[in-house]
């Protein structure tokens, strides 16, 4: 089969097959960005009309968590970028090294983020019958991971949302929902990519990217820098609405 | 005139010894194919299974609709008829049709290329269908599903009793399929052309299947986000279109329609482009207008994307909105008329035969004239406020996606046929046939544009008295219909096996996938080619053995493409 | 209906007349360029038709002044139909100053709809001739769509917000309205007639007292119909207080505040239960959020209104004791 990169089928040269995969991928991360952009619609148009309830909600986020994050995703994709360049000039030992490396950074953001999700079921705020975004300022005790303070400052936000919009936890539980479907899907993604980093990673080992033939590790890495970016996207959109003060 | 009459004088032709369809024997041969011709066959399988589908629930409409008060079906039995009805013919039968059965086949072929771009995505796109349809057929049979095709909210994702998530899931995931589909074509029309094979060079068919796939990648994505949403919403409560909770039910319209307008340009623009496969060679001569047709599937792609709140013009949506809509609407018609009338001037000194795919090449214009003509007094937002949800929209896409695509769709079947079989079909019975579906046809849907103009809502399960005689007509026009639907698929069944012999080129035409033989080798070609002709020139071809002018006497039809 | 193969209804309101005519107009236009390309199709289809089986046609494949003709023509022309259609929507949705307005409710699977003086019909609407009728439209539940054939309006009904639409009927009669929006299993029978009526008969019919509903009555009916009373029991015996004497007094909640229940309070515990939970009982109301609708929640209101004087069980009653009230 392709065991050692040679020519498919279908292909005249290399040089096309390489060309065709790479128009391929291309043309796939446009279809993402019309997939993401569907839901990054939804979110704008309910953020313009309910922005106190999405401020709210952005505000019982921890920006020390998805900063972290964020920082943990860059440099995933500089790994994964060294990567490529490795399998581009031959370095056959570096290459394994950077797709694990990147594994691993993409394991420290599910961490992070399961951290996330775990307190955001403990705290009611998971769109449902529960869903009560007053629930931390009312029940301080049950929401131990939060210091006095941060339950102080929460509890001023809170009325003053509440007095900017009477039906606040109803459009709170709309900023949720875009929340866990925007980073849901997010998340999806990026079990998939690494996944594909998995498998990338066991052929590297197995020595079978030249620079003469490196396409998937070049793919992969295309499909993880998107995966990146719309993180890049996603972070002030959720966790930066309103932090100013 | 008969196909054999059109042919010039020669040896009988040969059934080929090697082909696609012997390469392999048994069933994992053709399950694990990565020939797209073998994928080809595979789609006409699965949509044909479909389109009986679509079809019995419209026979079960169209019987129930014989009186007023409903006496075959109760309200939710005909609800879920007319839903299902949609979900399987525009999900499972027209949006894969000619892409999926006559693109797969044919694009590799016309390009001069071995396969598609990717292979084994084209399988797994297959199965990524099958697997949809799988999920949808659940849904039919545990329940059925009575949203409508449109799924609007809240009535879908709150209120109603019926089997949405699976129908929901099953279409997120047959969309995916589709988006696979696009993305080989445009892969495979960019980097693997033959040599000489230069964009302006690519027959119409491969244009409209550009510009189809354009479509299919920008748009499905966004009907799979919408109804993951409304799954979302269905399943776990969600809240962005449920009014209850703050949601707006129209902006679940919005992403909707934004890709369901596109997606009745996926639906066209293939057929459009079989019609300009059909014309020339049934004329023998150059499609009018080449340059422009092309760019006018291109424009039909772009501008389609700009008019899909035409959908919503009652909504109580910004007035604004409303005007600009209407007008990019009015724009998006202009392309159309320009095919037609570029079909139309083709025909201008042509040497016209008619051959079973010209016959439906002429119900297409027809057809699609009134389909198209009919969608002006849709967009026009003085009419739309009378007609609107009426049955004059339902005479106005059927007459487009029914007397447009799937009149395309028979006439490519049929003028390919020999090329994918190997072997003819009787002419004198496909002729009849199409006759037949055109009055079945007309008799159908006409009716309706005066039903609707009359005042008679669409999704009625029974209605007023004074509508009862169009809707009896309407009736007798469909078993009409659904007889010349049944003919072709018996003896186009019938010829794959017994039908005369074809040869390379029975009719012939100029394409490259007539220079190989019928049934074509598994790699499509023996030798590479390499094209030095336009489009459609049937005057710089003198293997074709037509009277061109200077071709010396004597010269015979060779009906092989490599001696 | 006139004949049995009617091409239009009749023309009862002051669109119907223009929307026809534009019909008619677009009609014609598109009924000429059919004409004109099925004439020439045919006309080449015989003219050029095959002689020889060998014959192959010209070599005339294009010309670009026919081309720019036939795009800019039709274009023209689709501007000119877009904006005759235009100008006829605009005037639609722009509703003149003095109309008689009427509140229209959609609900699965019947309208109700609420003349000025408050009278209330169902599935029928009655209106003087000639006067500017404005529509203000609601729902319940799932999008409606309030269509009359014979006036060539309709507007969509959709919950969480309020559309209007307008008419001038010109025509006295008896003209359908149908539900134009797809909204479930009745979605066919949920229809009725509009009696356009002579002005001094419309008063007439107006001030006839025998459609007004009592908001009490409706309230308690109501209060049986969505099994409040199987909670709410009067004498203080049930899972939820009594809610005698209850509208208007302090009542006291577990967490140890005290809330004058008034209308707000009322609305507010119908819609969202478990805001505030009377001090001794379980937080186990179901929300009727979605399930009642405005004007069943002003009912409601009124019916436990009346309750002010029925007597207030010595248990299980929602009123705060005389020596609570610490915050």
């Amino acid at each position: 089969m392709h065991r050692t990169g040679a020519l498919f089928g279908q292909f005249e040269t290399l040089e096309q097959q390489k060309d065709t995969a790479s128009l391929g991928m291309w043309i796939f991360l446009v279809t993402e960005v019309m997939f993401f952009g569907g839901i990054m619609l939804a979110y704008t148009i309910n953020r313009h009309s309910y922005f106190h309830a999405f401020a709210m909600g952005s505000k019982t986020l921890s920006l020390k968590l998805g900063t972290t994050n964020t920082v943990v995703l860059l440099a995933s994709s500089f790994t994964m970028a060294m990567g490529v360049w490795s399998a581009q000039v031959g370095k056959k030992k570096l290459l394994p090294m950077f797709l694990a490396l990147t594994i691993t950074l993409g394991f420290i953001f599910f961490g992070i983020k399961y951290v996330e999700y775990a307190q955001k079921f403990h705290h009611h705020l998971v769109p449902g019958r529960n869903f009560d975004i007053t629930y931390c300022v009312n029940n301080p005790s049950r929401c131990e991971d939060m210091s006095a303070e941060e339950i102080d400052a929460e509890r001023v936000e809170l009325q003053e949302a509440q007095a900017a919009d009477p039906d606040l936890n109803a459009h709170a539980q709309l900023y949720y929902s875009a929340y866990f479907g925007m980073t849901g899907l997010h998340a999806l993604h990026m079990v998939i990519g690494a996944g594909l980093l998995f498998w990338l990673l066991r052929e590297s080992l197995k020595g079978r990217f030249t620079p003469e033939w490196n396409t998937p590790v070049d793919l992969v890495g295309l499909y993880w820098h998107f995966v990146d970016i719309v993180w890049i996207y996603l972070y002030p959109l959720l966790y930066l609405i309103d932090r100013h003060n | 005139m008969s196909a054999e009459s059109t042919k010039t004088t020669g040896p009988e032709p040969k059934f080929p010894e090697k082909h696609y369809l012997n390469a392999s024997y048994g069933i994992r041969s053709w399950l694990l194919t990565t020939d797209h011709k073998r994928i080809a066959l595979l789609y006409l399988a699965s949509v044909t299974f479909f389109f009986f589908i679509g079809g019995f629930f419209a026979m079960m409409i169209r019987l129930h609709l014989l009186t007023p008060s409903g006496y075959l079906l109760s309200a939710d039995t005909y609800n879920r008829m007319f839903t299902m009805h949609g979900v399987a013919m525009i999900f499972f039968f027209l949006i894969p049709s000619i892409p999926a059965v006559l693109g797969n086949f044919l694009i590799p072929l016309m390009v001069g290329a071995k396969d598609l771009a990717f292979p084994k995505i084209n399988l797994l796109s297959w199965y990524i269908y099958i697997i949809g349809g799988c999920f949808t057929l659940y849904s039919m049979v545990s329940g059925g599903l009575d949203t409508g095709w449109t799924f609007y909210t809240p009535l879908s994702t709150v209120y109603s009793n019926s089997a949405v998530a699976p129908a929901v899931v099953g279409i997120f995931i047959t969309g995916f399929s589709s988006i696979l589909t696009g993305l080989n074509f445009l892969v495979t029309v960019h980097t693997m052309r033959a040599p000489g094979m230069t964009w302006f060079r690519l027959p119409l068919f491969v244009w409209a299947h550009y510009a189809t796939s354009v479509v299919m990648i920008l748009g499905t994505p966004v009907i799979a986000i919408t109804l993951a949403l409304a799954a979302m919403e269905r399943l776990f409560g969600l809240g962005f279109f449920n009014p209850a909770m703050g949601g707006d039910p129209i902006l679940f319209q919005h992403l909707f329609w934004f890709y369901s307008h596109p997606a009745v340009y996926i639906m066209i623009l293939p057929a459009m482009g079989v019609i300009s496969e059909l014309i020339p060679t049934f004329a023998r001569k150059k499609l009018f207008g080449y340059h422009f047709v092309a760019a006018a599937s291109l424009a039909i792609a772009v501008i389609g994307f700009l008019v899909w709140t035409h959908h919503m013009f009652l909504t109580g949506q910004s007035t604004y909105a409303a005007l600009a809509f209407s007008f990019l609407t009015f724009l998006v018609a202009i392309p159309s008329a320009v095919k037609v009338f570029n079909w139309t001037a083709t025909l201008f000194g042509g040497s016209i035969s008619f051959d079973t795919p010209m016959l439906y090449a002429f119900g297409f214009l027809g057809l699609f004239l009134i389909g198209g003509l009919t969608g002006l007094f849709l967009g026009c937002l003085g009419v739309d406020m009378h007609v609107h949800d009426t049955y004059f929209v339902v005479a106005h896409f059927h007459y487009i996606m029914v007397g447009g695509a799937v009149m395309g769709y028979l006439g490519g079947l049929h003028f390919w046929w020999p090329k994918i079989t190997g072997r003819m079909y009787p002419e004198w019975l496909a002729r009849i046939a199409a006759l037949v579906l055109f009055v079945g046809f007309n008799l159908t849907f006409f009716p309706q544009f005066l039903l609707g103009y009359l005042g008679m809502p669409r999704r009625y399960h029974v209605y007023p008295p004074e509508f009862q005689v169009y809707n009896v007509m309407s009736t007798a026009g469909a078993s009409i219909l659904a007889v010349g639907y049944l003919l072709p698929m018996i003896y186009l069944t019938w010829a794959a096996f017994y039908g005369k012999v074809a040869g390379n080129n029975p009719w012939p035409a100029t394409g490259l996938e007539w220079t190989t033989a019928s049934p074509p080798p598994t790699e499509n070609f023996e030798v590479t080619p390499v094209v030095t002709w336009e489009a459609y020139d049937f005057h710089s071809r003198p293997e074709l053995g037509l009277d061109v002018p200077g071709t010396p006497s004597g010269v015979v039809a060779p009906a092989h493409g490599h001696d | 209906m006139q004949s049995p193969l009617p091409f239009f209804p009749e023309q009862a309101s002051n669109f119907a007349g223009n929307v026809d005519a534009l019909f008619l107009f677009i009609l014609l236009t598109c009924l000429f360029f059919a004409v004109l390309v099925t004439v020439l199709a045919i006309y080449a289809a015989f003219k050029y038709r095959r002689t020889s089986p060998g014959e192959v046609g010209s070599t005339v494949h294009g010309n670009t002044m026919l081309e720019i003709g036939w795009t800019v023509i039709p274009l023209v022309i689709a501007l000119g139909m877009f904006s005759w259609g235009a100008v006829i929507y605009v005037n639609y949705r722009t509703a003149p100053k003095d109309t008689l307005d009427i509140y229209v409710v959609g609900k699965q699977w019947m309208w109700k709809l609420q003349q000025p003086n408050g009278k209330r019909e169902i599935n029928e609407l009655h209106v003087p001739v000639n006067r500017d009728i404005k529509l203000i439209l609601g729902s319940e539940d799932v999008i409606h769509n309030f269509y009359v054939p014979a006036f060539r309006v309709k507007m969509d009904v959709v919950p969480g917000r309020y559309n209007t639409m307008w008419f001038r009927p010109t025509k006295i009669g008896k003209y359908h309205f149908f539900c134009s929006q797809y909204c479930g299993t009745n979605h066919a029978v949920m229809g009725g007639y509009v009696t356009v009526m002579d002005p001094a008969e419309y008063a007439a019919w107006l001030s006839d007292e025998a459609g007004n509903v009592d908001p009490v009555s409706a309230g308690e009916k109501l209060f049986t119909q969505l099994a409040c009373v199987t909670c709410h029991i009067a004498n203080g015996t049930g899972r939820a207080p009594s809610l005698n004497g209850v509208y208007g007094a302090k009542v006291l909640l577990a967490d140890g505040t005290t809330v004058t229940a008034d209308d707000a309070y009322i609305r507010e515990s119908i819609l969202l239960p478990k805001a505030k939970i009377v001090a001794g009982y379980q937080p186990v109301m179901p929300t009727f959020q979605g399930l009642v609708s405005e004007e069943q929640i002003l009912n409601l209101t009124a019916y436990i209104k009346s309750l002010q004087s029925q007597p207030v069980p010595a248990k299980g009653a929602g009123i705060a004791p005389a020596n609570a009230g610490k915050k």
